[in-house]
C-alpha cells in the first residue's frame, strides 16, 4: 500500500516519506481577496498535502488600460495617471514619465528642480520600502515592526504634503520640473527627519531582520539564482537580492545621480558579517534585507541633495514654461529609471502632434511577478506568502 | 560597441533581413524582417560579440497608416555577473519587427528570454499579435472572454461586458478623442 504513495517532494526523492499520511493532489485558489497577496492577485496552487507543486499567478483584476488613456491625453495630463499605477511610489513614476517626455522633446529642466526631483524620488523610495518591510513582517506574523514602519512613513507623507499638498498621488514631479517650490523651512524639517530616521533602521533590524523565527521563515526560501534572475528580466531589489549588483542609478545614471556618492547593496551569503546563518544569496531574506540597506543609501543621497541644493532662480523658475505646449516629434523614446521595485520604463512614440501615438509602461512589479511560477514550486504552502511578499509587488502597476 | 557597429555586425551576418537602421532617432533602432526574427534573436543573445542577456521590454505598436502591427524589443547586454563589482550596461539595442495587420504573427522569443513570456502574452491580449512557439499564449490582463484587442487604433469600445455598461452609442458616434 505504501508503495503507491508518491514522495512528498517529487523534486527530491530522498526526502523522508510520511507513509502513514495519505495525501492527494488538490487545486487551491489563493486570492484574489487574500490578505497576503498584497492586492488583487490570484494564485492557483497545485498542492499535495503541505507541498506546493506548481503555482500559476492570474492577474488583470485592476486592469484599466492606462496605456490607451495615454494615447488620448497630452503628456502633462497623463502625469496623474502614472502615480496611480504604482501608488506606493508616485514620485518615482512621475519622474520616469517626465524624463521620457523630456528626452523625446529635448525640454530643459531647471537645476534646482533636478535636485528636488532626486530628493523626493529618494524620500519616496524610503516610504515605499517602509511599507514593503513592514507588511513583509506582517505576512510573517510579526505585527509590531509594521506599526513602527508606518509611524516613520507618516512623517514622510507629512513632508510630501508640505511640498505638494498630496499624501499618496502626488503628481509633484511633472514634465519640465516640479509643480511648486519647496516650503520655506523644508531643508531643516527634512534634515531633522533624517537624523531621527537613520537610527531607527537598527530597531527594525533588531526587531525583525535578525529575529530567529523571521530568518527561519525566509532564509533559503524561494531561491533565485543570478542567471535565472537576469533570464526572467527581474530588476530592483529582487535582482540585487540574487547577488547581481545592477542599479540603473549607477549603471546608467539618469537625472543627476552621477553627482552623488552611494553604494548598491546586494544579497550576501549567510554566516558572514551581519548576515545570519541559514540565509543564502537569492532567497526571500536577501531580497528583504536589500530594501533595508537601500533605505540607508537613500538617506545618504538625500543628505547630499540638501547640502548641494541650489537657490531658487527667479528667471528660470522651478518648471520649464513650455511644459504644457510642447509638441511631440515623430520619433520614439524608451526611458528607464530605478523605481523602488525595479526598473520602470516608459516607451513613448510621438507623431508630430501634442498627444502621443503610443505610451507603454514597463512596470517592474509586472516583470518581477512572472518569476513566481519558477520560484513558487516544490515548496511548502507557508512559503508562498513569503515569496510573494519578498517580490513586493503593487497590483495597481501589474495590471495598469 | 556603438549602435553603428552592432548594425554592421548584424548586416554582415544577415544581409537583407536587416531592413532599416534608424540612426537619427532619439533612441536608435533596427528593423528586422519578421521571417528571420527567430534567427536574429538567437544570434543577438548567444553570439559573443552581442550577448544581449537582458530583455527589458516588449512594446506592441499599431501602425494603422502602413497597415502594420509590430513589436519593439528593448534589450541590453550586462557585464559579467559578479557580486563585488557594479554591473553596467555594455550595449543596448532596440529592434523593431513588423508584421501584417490582417494576419499578425511574430516568432516567439520566450524560449530565449524567459521574461518575454508575459510581455508576449500582453501584446497578444491588447494588440492581438500571435506568437508562434509561445508556451502558453492566453490573455493576461483582459478576461478570457473579452472581445477584441483594446490597444488597436481601430478598436471599438464595447457597449457592455457581462451586463456591465461600457460606452454609449452617442460616444461611439461622436468620440471625444
Amino acid at each position: 500500500m505504501a508503495d503507491t504513495i508518491a514522495p512528498i517532494n517529487p523534486a527530491d526523492a530522498s526526502a523522508p516519506r510520511q507513509a502513514d499520511v495519505r495525501t492527494e493532489e488538490m487545486l487551491v485558489n489563493m486570492g484574489p481577496q487574500h490578505p497576503s497577496t498584497h492586492g488583487v492577485l490570484r494564485v492557483v496552487l497545485r498542492t499535495d498535502g503541505e507541498m506546493v507543486l506548481q503555482s500559476v499567478p492570474h492577474i488583470g483584476y485592476l486592469h484599466r488600460c492606462a496605456e490607451k488613456i495615454g494615447e488620448n491625453v497630452a503628456p502633462y495630463q497623463y502625469v496623474p495617471y502614472t502615480d496611480r499605477m504604482d501608488y506606493l511610489a508616485g514620485m518615482n513614476n512621475n519622474q520616469a514619465f517626465a524624463l521620457a517626455i523630456e528626452k523625446l522633446t529635448g525640454l530643459e529642466v531647471p537645476e534646482r528642480a533636478k535636485y528636488i526631483r532626486v530628493m523626493f524620488a529618494e524620500l519616496n523610495r524610503i516610504a515605499s520600502h517602509l511599507v514593503a518591510v513592514g507588511t513583509y513582517g506582517l505576512d510573517m506574523g510579526a505585527f509590531t515592526p509594521f506599526l513602527y514602519c508606518f509611524r516613520e512613513r507618516e512623517m514622510l507623507l507629512d513632508l510630501f504634503e508640505s511640498a505638494c499638498g498630496a499624501r499618496l498621488t502626488y503628481s509633484y514631479i511633472t514634465i519640465g520640473g516640479v509643480t511648486d517650490d519647496l516650503p520655506d523651512n523644508f531643508v531643516d524639517v527634512c534634515s531633522e527627519f533624517l537624523d531621527y530616521f537613520e537610527p531607527k533602521i537598527d530597531d527594525y533590524n533588531n526587531l525583525l531582520s535578525y529575529n530567529h523565527i523571521f530568518v527561519k521563515r525566509t532564509g533559503n526560501v524561494g531561491v533565485i539564482s543570478a542567471e535565472d534572475a537576469i533570464r526572467y528580466g527581474l530588476t530592483g531589489p529582487v535582482l540585487r537580492g540574487s547577488g547581481v549588483k545592477f542599479d540603473l542609478r549607477k549603471a546608467k545614471p539618469y537625472e543627476i545621480y552621477d553627482r552623488f556618492d552611494f553604494d548598491v547593496p546586494v544579497g550576501l551569503p549567510g554566516g558572514t558579517a551581519e548576515i545570519p546563518r541559514g540565509v543564502v544569496v537569492g532567497d526571500c531574506w536577501s531580497r528583504y534585507y536589500v530594501r533595508v540597506k537601500e533605505m540607508i543609501e537613500s538617506v545618504k543621497i538625500i543628505r547630499q541633495c540638501l547640502r548641494d541644493l541650489p537657490d531658487a532662480d527667479e528667471k528660470e523658475g522651478i518648471c520649464n514654461k513650455k511644459c504644457k505646449t510642447v509638441k511631440l516629434p515623430d520619433d520614439e523614446v524608451y526611458m528607464e529609471i530605478e523605481n523602488p521595485r525595479g526598473q520602470l520604463g516608459f516607451y513613448v512614440k510621438g507623431d508630430g502632434s501634442a498627444i502621443p501615438a503610443r505610451v507603454k509602461a514597463r512596470g517592474p512589479s509586472f516583470c518581477n511577478l512572472c518569476v513566481l511560477e519558477y520560484a513558487g514550486k516544490n515548496c511548502l504552502l507557508a512559503d508562498i506568502p513569503a515569496i510573494i511578499g519578498s517580490m513586493d509587488v503593487v497590483m495597481g502597476e501589474v495590471d495598469r | 560597441m556603438s549602435f553603428e557597429e552592432i548594425c554592421q555586425v548584424l548586416k554582415s551576418q544577415f544581409g537583407d533581413a536587416i531592413e532599416e537602421t534608424a540612426v537619427d532617432s532619439c533612441r536608435p533602432f533596427v528593423v528586422v524582417n519578421g521571417d528571420k526574427w527567430g534567427e536574429v534573436a538567437t544570434f543577438l543573445r548567444d553570439d559573443k560579440r552581442m550577448g544581449f542577456d537582458l530583455l527589458r521590454c516588449i512594446t506592441a505598436i499599431d501602425l494603422l497608416a502602413d497597415d502594420k502591427l509590430g513589436c519593439v524589443y528593448d534589450i541590453a547586454a550586462l557585464s559579467a555577473v559578479s557580486a563585488t563589482n557594479d554591473m553596467s550596461i555594455e550595449r543596448e539595442l532596440a529592434v523593431r519587427v513588423l508584421t501584417d495587420r490582417n494576419n499578425p504573427q511574430i516568432q516567439s522569443v520566450a524560449k530565449l528570454w524567459a521574461a518575454a513570456d508575459w510581455h508576449e502574452r500582453e501584446a497578444f491580449d491588447l494588440m492581438g499579435i500571435d506568437f508562434p512557439g509561445h508556451p502558453n499564449l492566453e490573455r493576461i490582463l483582459c478576461p478570457d472572454d473579452w472581445v477584441g484587442h483594446p490597444l488597436r487604433k481601430d478598436y471599438a469600445h464595447p457597449l457592455e461586458y457581462q451586463g456591465i455598461p461600457g460606452t454609449t452609442e452617442h460616444e461611439l458616434k461622436s468620440p471625444r478623442h
